[in-house]
């Protein structure tokens, strides 16, 4: 069947099978592989995208459910050569190591971010609650956040 | 790689489409709402449909209002909705207690309220809330709606009273002035599915338990309720003794089976326990203490 839809802003169109997950299109078809597949049983959050504007485990949505709609993926963080304060905030705390959740971790926390700016602890822990880092503990994670948190769009990482 | 078998898709515009769908697709097409019961069993591939019919263009299920005496909540309302819903709250803590312990937020964000009860699975947690509200079910056909107590929707595992071409459309609850509800659950780890769970509801008139529901789940209840429970304590005041009481004959009433996720004695355990933890909240609740 005959998909379209836009990814990151830009309408794409391709020829998918029903059964095609939206993980495996994303990657596979249009080779955004900045989205990672995890354990495929909808737990560890790896795949994390947004769907119309809302983060969703995209190994648990037919690429067909996405016909139509908006995607956003990790991919669209940067913007205009400059990383979003989420990703500095990622490198600045070292809220990775091997980098696998990181994709999830960064798309969930942006969505937070702007629904609520200035999250406590608590609620950065419950919003990527859905996601799992077997690295960092999700102390540094948590930090990434933080960081992001209070760091305006617009501003340079302190090299 | 977990991949479902190949499938047809179709989307439905509406609920008469949808309908309309289901009838002429026959009874190996399914609904797709969320997809987060249904993918995940097409790619164990212990679900295999020949189509399925995407209903979440279907905004016209998508909302909380109420009605008259009723909280009526729309099958397509996800579950994040649900938990953020003030009404619900007011009403029916009960509603928030569980949803913040179904999946995590994420998947939240994707799965509906009637997706989880359509789904049946015996540690579904919405199951159990409507069964201890006794709820109503809305199901619509081509020919028209019937109502269903959420006490005789389940007809077993995985298996409810809707047919092949019909669809959930809303729940009803009943508004109970001044009711106390709440809802506990063990589980392995954040997320998980109940090792077993329980939600109940009192309303309390002049220090005696008036009316009240107890819901169980994972732990074999039939129709997830606790009639004898409720028999017993309904009528009483709600002491320590009493409530510990409806909590041993909730037990009872379990049914237990064991799996990974524990033997059958430790399940019958937390049925009481759980039970009697509700119990406590939802009085506390309906007299205003927390």
């Amino acid at each position: 069947m005959q998909v379209t839809m836009t990814v990151n802003g830009a309408e794409v169109s391709a020829d998918v099978e029903p059964r095609l997950l939206l993980v495996h299109f994303l990657r596979e078809q249009l080779g955004l592989t900045g989205t990672h597949w995890g354990c495929d049983t909808t737990q560890c959050g790896a795949c994390v995208v947004w769907l119309d504007a809302t983060p969703v485990k995209s190994c648990t949505v037919l690429a067909a459910m996405a016909d139509g709609r908006s995607v956003r993926t990790v991919e669209d963080l940067e913007q205009g050569g400059e990383l979003d304060p989420v990703q500095q905030g990622f490198m600045q705390e070292h809220g990775l190591q091997c980098g696998f959740c990181t994709p999830g971790m960064m798309m969930t926390t942006r969505w937070l971010l702007d629904h609520n700016p200035d999250p406590d602890q608590a609620t950065i822990r419950e919003a990527i609650s859905g996601q799992i880092c077997r690295c960092t503990g999700y102390e540094n994670i948590v930090r990434a956040v933080r960081w992001a948190a209070t760091h305006a769009v617009s501003e340079e990482v302190q090299a | 790689m977990q991949v479902p078998a190949p499938v047809d898709y179709r989307r439905a515009r509406d609920v008469s489409h949808a309908l309309q769908l289901l009838d002429q697709l026959g009874p190996e097409a399914r609904l797709i709402a969320g997809g987060h019961s249904l993918l995940p069993m097409m790619k164990l591939r212990l679900a295999r449909p020949e189509c399925v019919i995407d209903i979440n263009d279907l905004d016209e299920l998508d909302y909380i209002r109420i009605e008259g005496n009723e909280l009526v909540l729309g099958a397509m309302t996800r579950h994040a909705a649900l938990l953020a819903s003030p009404v619900v709250g007011e009403h029916y803590a009960i509603f928030h207690d569980a949803e913040r312990v179904i999946a995590d937020p994420i998947v939240r964000n994707r799965g509906t309220v009637g997706g989880s009860l359509c789904q049946a699975d015996p540690a579904e947690d919405l199951s159990a809330v409507a069964s201890a509200l006794r709820a109503n079910l809305v199901i619509r056909s081509a020919s028209g709606t019937r109502t269903v107590p959420a006490r005789q929707f389940h007809t077993g595992p995985y298996e409810t009273v809707v047919g092949p071409a019909e669809i959930l459309t809303e729940v009803r609850v009943p508004i109970r002035p001044g009711a106390g509800s709440a809802y506990s659950k063990v589980e392995r780890r954040a997320g998980d599915w109940a090792a077993a769970a329980v939600g109940a509801f009192v309303v309390l008139t002049e220090g005696t338990v008036a009316n009240l529901g107890i819901g169980l789940t994972a732990v074999g209840a039939d129709h997830f309720c606790a009639p004898a429970a409720e028999d017993y304590l309904r009528g009483k005041p709600p002491t320590e003794e009493h409530l510990a009481e409806a909590a041993r004959l909730a037990a009872e009433s379990s049914s237990p089976t064991a799996d990974q996720r524990g033997p059958v004695d430790y399940k019958r355990h937390l049925a009481g326990e759980l039970t009697l933890r509700s119990l406590r909240r939802a009085v506390a609740r309906a007299e205003g203490r927390v």
